[in-house]
């Protein structure tokens, strides 16, 4: 019983129509999805900058407000304020559409994640494939964005980020099999509720196989080779100004949200947790996810685009079907009472497939031939 | 069923009216006179380092990932089939897990056959 069946228990013995408690309690949901992506999107901004200045070791913006939290609410009216430039030659209908579908799957996929057992819009039963199918459609949206604005590098940009999708979704995808296993569900609140202990304990191959591709995916660093300022300008979004910069901007911090939802969601046992509230304890693990993010940003440098590939095909393509085979063979095998050999097996097989994997590439000085 | 994917249908609606009107502020500051419309030929054309853009941008391109579009429809058409033994996997019990294996075997039979081909190599 989710909190929204309640409300429309409640509006339904106040004696409403059929569509008014169909639909109240629905668009009072959406709302408040809406305005909680948007407010924590704001703060993810400032927690990035905030950050990543502690990083390199300056101070960051801390002018607006008490620690600059205000700061992106400045960006914002900077942007708003800024004019709106369309390249002469560009498909004008495209160019407009594409920001608004970067940003449209990114609010979809918050329908079926869910904050707190109750607080969820929908429970579908294939909320898993959802998620992988409707987060996959930002990327068609660059690619948009990269033809219209009928610019050289943006160009590149986009045929680099359909290459990048089209990697990094198989390990992705292969290694959610793994959790769909062990839930025997697809439902994210079964799954949730399967976890008794967090699935990065049982396992943590994985678990990492889907953080690197879900970084991939969010492009990010050390992945971020759509926007790698040093030699494409900014990829996508070289022609871009205004709200619609700002859009893409909103849907690249709404993507990591996203994916640390969903990596909390899927490894972290989602709002699971001793004495505080749910919603508190799933917040947090989303910022701990995007802290590592930010982390990886901070510390890694930007991978070549052969590299890329090679990472993708050669490393996590074959790490997730060992993974996959290794946990189906543990489910039929190991009873539920010996959870505890399950987490030494798998935490020993990925020590050594990620030590016998690494060897076969030699990172640093040269390409990389494998 | 048909009621909760009505609320992703809801979802979707509200979705894209809500990020429509984001860049159509703009549009609205600017009959107020708030956001400046100078237009000029410079201005409008594509940003390449400062230089005019040699040719048309829109060419015919060797994209080079050829190869690793077919292995991709390839290994999801696998996933697609993954998925229903994934949910049941104590139901189907051996005999599931050994279909499954011998499905995979022929996959990756063709996965190291175009690895060793050179077919994942970006070049």
């Amino acid at each position: 019983m989710t909190l929204l069946d309640e409300f429309q228990l409640f509006l339904k013995t106040l004696g409403w129509p059929d569509w008014a408690y169909y639909s109240v309690p629905a668009l009072t949901g959406i709302v408040i999805i809406v305005a909680a992506v948007l407010t924590i999107v704001i703060v993810f901004i400032w927690w990035e900058r905030r950050l990543l200045g502690r990083f390199q070791i300056r101070l960051g913006p801390n002018r607006c407000g008490p620690e600059g939290i205000f700061q992106p609410i400045a960006t914002a009216v900077k942007i708003l304020l800024k004019e709106d430039i369309v390249p002469a030659k560009a498909d004008k209908v495209v160019h407009f559409i594409a920001p608004i579908a970067v940003f449209v799957p990114v609010l979809m996929v918050f329908a079926v994640i869910p904050f707190d057992k109750a607080a969820i819009l929908v429970d579908l039963n294939v909320g898993a494939i959802y998620i992988i199918a409707i987060s996959s459609l930002s990327m068609l949206a660059i690619f948009m964005a990269a033809w219209a604005s009928c610019n050289k590098y943006s160009l590149i940009a986009g045929l680099r980020a359909i290459a990048q999708m089209v990697s990094y979704e198989l390990p992705v995808v292969m290694s959610l099999v793994g959790v769909a296993m062990m839930a025997s569900s697809l439902s994210m609140v079964k799954i949730v509720e399967a976890q008794t202990l967090p699935f990065i304990l049982l396992q943590p191959l994985g678990c990492l196989i889907f953080f690197l591709g879900s970084l991939a995916e969010m492009n990010r660093c050390p992945f971020d080779l759509l926007e790698a300022d040093s030699e494409i300008v900014a990829g996508y979004h070289t022609e871009y100004s205004g709200m619609k910069f700002a859009l893409f901007y909103l849907g690249e911090y709404g993507v990591a949200f996203v994916y640390a939802a969903v990596i909390t969601t899927l490894f972290l046992s989602g709002w699971q947790g001793p004495f505080l509230p749910p919603v508190l304890w799933f917040l947090i693990k989303v910022f701990l996810v995007f802290t590592l993010i930010l982390w990886m940003r901070a510390t890694l440098p930007r991978l070549r685009v052969d590299q890329l590939m090679t990472f993708a095909w050669k490393f996590m393509l074959p790490m997730s079907l060992i993974n996959l085979i290794v946990v189906a063979i543990e489910i039929l095998l190991v009873p539920a009472s010996l959870q505890w050999v399950m987490i030494v097996i798998n935490f020993g097989l990925a020590a050594v497939l990620i030590l016998l994997f690494s060897r076969m590439f030699t990172f640093g000085g040269g390409r990389v031939e494998v | 069923m048909l009621a909760q994917y009505g609320y992703v249908g809801i979802l979707l609606i509200c979705a894209i009216g809500f990020t429509v009107i984001i860049p159509l502020i703009p549009k609205i500051l600017m009959v107020m006179g708030l956001i400046p419309t100078k237009k000029n030929p410079t201005k409008e054309g594509q940003y390449e380092c400062g230089m005019q853009t040699i040719g048309k941008t829109w060419v015919q391109y060797n994209f080079r990932y050829y190869f690793f579009a077919v292995l991709f429809v390839l290994f999801d058409m696998l996933t697609i089939f993954l998925y229903p033994w994934a949910v049941n996997v104590t139901g189907l019990g051996v005999g599931g897990l050994i279909a499954v294996g011998i499905f995979l075997a022929i996959l990756i039979i063709g996965y190291l056959y175009a690895w060793r081909k050179g077919a994942l190599q970006w070049k």
